[in-house]
């Protein structure tokens, strides 16, 4: 009885019955030639691989992991997991010096944070972008997240027996870019909270989630990432707390990259974690109130970021705006921004990066909103820098429009 | 989170049902692992020859205009089949003698696209064929991963190049009365084929291709989109695991991606489609509906299911979810009452609806029909 179960493997390759579905709706594929797409990257390409590694493809790393292709294959085929893992199996050639600073962005905040307003300077400029543009490969036409002056964490830690004064407790999982690059994201997080009686701690020292590792070749670094994440994450779950997020691709991360990419078991945190808008989509649903600003008046137009999609959690962030009184709701269609967090800062991609986008930002120009509202840093950064529209994280709104 | 109808499976049938719901201004979701058959959409709703009640309203306004012809048409593979209610870019004929002289156009290195059986089947039937192979730079950025040459990524340079193609097509035609080309247009402009048609001096055929279908995915993203401006909730990509049912009622479903968030309903729809969908799934013993265990058509020995000739028609492909007369779907022999099945995982099993397209709208709409009529009761 069992035997079909026993002969699934790790990615459900085998499962793959050649649809090409997945191919249809892979954005890479449609604007670059030397990507294979998902079902050559994927289940075709791995029967190849298990006979002989040399049939890797180094092509596989214009995947942006998207994982569009998963969300679309009526087979089950875990499509991308299965690419990144052969990345990581097969491609053992040793990260460049741009991939490994980009994809340390906990590291770089901690260095560039003391000095912001210098590096954001720095970094505006156009003779610096030139060079960063030529010696690094870093495309000169991004704007660059700006650092902000004081952590997120030492904020909150300022806060700590306020909060601590709260019946109910949370702890925060805010990521990187909440700490170093937009701490207001954090503090609208706390108020919101706090309205509905819930204090905010943070994590034993949480590390960056290491997606950008996972992504840049340097996997090690990410499980040890890893290992330290659940850990803290296991503490605090050990009190009693849950955790939360506000950024949908760490929570894929912590919750789905851990065991499927980096081998790391992660109940506690598949038990314990969840992004902040289900978890007070779910409190107002036992009966809790927030009290919304009567003259509160937006249209909003909302994106569904990749990874929201895959986790199937877009439905919390949608639900809480349409419940703010005065908000105009436009669910924009599901399309991938092309940012995909360190990949269209590469030169290489910067131009594909901008394609994939192109349907998506047509779409917002023609919605014309006063917001675009969208659960991800690096579409912010994508959206804002490609439309001018400003884009905001669904929590941020909320906190706008309480009383 | 409760809605007035849960509905399982997001294909032609769910959508149908969701967007009739939202009309009548019931809150809806619909949830779907992964896309459905109508990737694979020929285009036409078999058994069907007219539009059912508001199912012309409904595709209407979501931008998708039908219609139907007494006649034939023309298939992939250069043969015929009774015309069935199509969308637009197909073409009736009285008889499979559709011209006197074809130009069947298509793209170098594309190889899903069926050019010479075409010219084959219609030179039986008395049609003299040409085959032409349009050599576009503009596809050359494809060609360089052959393994995807396929339709979609054809039809999204189409998007965009299509009135140059039509420049150059326009070129080749001789004394031709039929210029027929793969169905590789209007993505995501449903016009683009009747413009093409427009534009060119003889009948414009359009003829199916290997899938992704052009057609199918437009239709998909058009009621989509529809059901979404209607205040639908679209969960993508979650899949209906399991179900709290009490007493012949169903309460809340669990989904793989919600895990302990159960989504609460009055009406559930089991829209989950056939084997291909796995809305009914087989292990050596027995062929089951795997959410809520539900009866399912069948017959008792293995081998009855499947004919030894792979090409004859397959018992299996008939067996189904079975139902109450009002579309009830049977646990143990007992109607549920507040869970309804429609669309393929229905089989064959009320073949009063038809098969195919036909079946999934019909059904979709007569359980719409049955929801509204029991709460008014
Ligand atoms: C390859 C193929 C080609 C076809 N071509 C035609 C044609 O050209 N013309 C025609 O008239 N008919 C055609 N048919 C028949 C087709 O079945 C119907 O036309 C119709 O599209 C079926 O619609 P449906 O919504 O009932 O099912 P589907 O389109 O199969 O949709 C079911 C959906 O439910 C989802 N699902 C299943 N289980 C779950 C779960 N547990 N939780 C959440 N979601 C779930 C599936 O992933 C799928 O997206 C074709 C069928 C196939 C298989
Ligand atoms: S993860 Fe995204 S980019 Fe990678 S193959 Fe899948 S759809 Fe394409
Ligand atoms: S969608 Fe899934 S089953 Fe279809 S080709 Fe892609 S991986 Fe294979």
């Amino acid at each position: 009885m069992k035997l079909q179960e026993y002969t699934e493997s790790k990615y459900n390759f085998e499962e793959c019955m050649k649809c090409t579905i997945c191919t249809a709706y892979c954005p890479v594929l449609q604007v670059n030639p030397l990507y294979p797409g998902p079902k050559q990257a994927g289940p075709d390409g791995e029967r190849l691989r298990l006979k002989d590694p040399f049939f890797f493809n180094y092509a596989l790393k214009y995947c942006l992991n998207c994982k569009r292709c998963e969300v679309a294959c009526p087979s089950g085929v875990k499509v991308a997991d299965l690419i990144q893992s052969a990345r990581i199996r097969y491609d053992h050639s040793k990260p460049k010096l741009r991939d490994r600073i980009l994809a340390s962005t906990d590291f770089m905040g901690s260095l560039a944070r003391p000095f912001a307003p210098m590096v954001n300077g720095v970094t505006k400029m156009g003779v610096t972008k030139a060079v960063l543009d030529g010696t690094m490969k870093i495309d000169k036409n991004r704007t660059f997240p700006k650092y902000s002056g004081r952590s997120f964490e030492a904020w909150l830690k300022r806060q700590a027996p306020a909060q601590a004064a709260f019946p109910e407790q949370v702890a925060y999982y805010h990521g990187c870019y909440v700490n170093y690059n937009y701490p207001q994201l954090g503090k609208d997080l706390v108020k919101v909270l706090n309205a509905l009686g819930v204090g905010v701690q943070l994590l034993d020292k949480e590390k960056c989630c290491g997606i950008a590792m996972i992504t840049n070749g340097m996997s090690q670094q990410a499980t040890r990432h890893a290992r330290h994440n659940v850990a803290v994450i296991g503490a605090a779950a050990a009190k009693g707390l849950k955790v939360v997020t506000t950024s949908s691709t760490c929570t894929l991360t912590l919750r789905d990259e851990y065991p499927g990419l980096l081998g790391v078991e992660n109940q506690v945190v598949r038990d314990s974690l969840l992004m902040a808008t289900r978890f007070i989509y779910e409190k107002l649903e036992k009966g809790a109130q927030l009290r919304f600003r009567p003259d509160f008046h937006k249209r909003i137009a909302y994106h569904t970021p990749c990874h929201l999609e895959k986790l199937g959690w877009g439905i919390f962030s949608e639900k809480l705006l349409r419940m703010i009184p005065g908000v105009e709701f436009t669910m924009l269609d599901s399309n991938c921004c092309g940012i995909a967090g360190t990949y269209g800062f590469k030169k290489e991609n910067y131009a594909a990066s901008q394609a994939i986008g192109a349907p998506l930002f047509e779409q917002i120009r023609n919605v014309n909103p006063d917001v675009v509202a969208c659960d991800c840093e690096t579409c912010k950064w994508q959206i804002e820098m490609s439309t001018q529209y400003p884009v905001a994280n669904p929590i941020s709104i909320l906190a706008e429009a309480l009383e | 989170m409760k809605f007035n109808t849960v509905i399982i499976g997001g294909g032609l049938c769910g959508l149908t049902c969701g967007i009739a719901l939202q009309k009548a201004g019931r809150s809806t979701a619909i949830i779907s692992t992964g896309q459905n058959a109508l990737h694979f959409f020929s285009g036409s709703f078999e058994s069907l020859t007219e539009a059912p009640a508001r199912m012309a309203d409904l595709f209407g306004e979501a931008g998708i205009r039908l219609h139907y012809r007494e006649g034939v048409r023309l298939m992939p593979l250069g043969t015929f089949r009774p015309a069935a209610l199509s969308l637009e870019d197909i073409s009736f004929f009285p008889k499979p003698k559709i011209g006197e002289k074809a130009l069947i156009v298509s793209f170098k290195r594309y190889h899903d696209f069926f050019a010479a059986f075409l010219a084959d089947g219609l030179e039986k039937q008395g049609v003299a064929c040409r085959i032409e192979w349009l050599d576009l730079p503009e596809l050359e950025q494809l060609e360089k991963s052959p393994s995807e040459m396929r339709s979609v990524q054809i039809a999204r340079t189409m998007d965009r190049i299509w009135e140059k193609v039509v420049g150059e097509i326009r070129a080749l035609v001789q004394d031709e009365d039929i210029i027929i080309l793969p169905q590789v247009f209007g993505l995501k402009d449903t016009s683009v084929p009747i413009r093409i048609r427009e534009s060119l001096p003889a009948q414009v055929v359009f003829v199916g291709t290997l899938p992704p279908s052009v057609p199918g995915i437009r239709t998909q993203m058009l009621l989509k989109r529809r059901y979404e401006l209607l205040g639908g909730t679209y969960l993508t990509g979650d899949e209906a695991t399991d179900a709290h049912v009490h007493e012949g009622r169903v309460h809340s479903i669990v989904t793989k991606n919600l895990d302990n968030h159960f989504l609460e309903a009055d009406n559930f729809v089991l829209a989950s489609g056939g084997f291909f969908s796995k809305g009914l799934k087989s292990n050596p013993f027995h062929i089951f509906e795997p959410v809520f265990g539900l009866d399912v058509e069948q017959a008792e020995n293995r081998s009855d299911w499947y004919h030894p000739q792979f090409m004859h028609d397959q018992p299996y492909m008939a067996y189904g979810v079975k139902t109450d007369a009002a579309l009830h779907a049977l646990r143990e022999g007992a109607p549920m009452q507040n869970l309804y099945a429609a669309g393929s995982v229905l089989g064959a099993t009320r073949p009063e609806f038809g098969s195919g397209a036909g079946l999934a709208v019909r059904s979709a709409l007569a359980v719409v029909d049955q929801i509204l009529k029991t709460e008014a009761e």
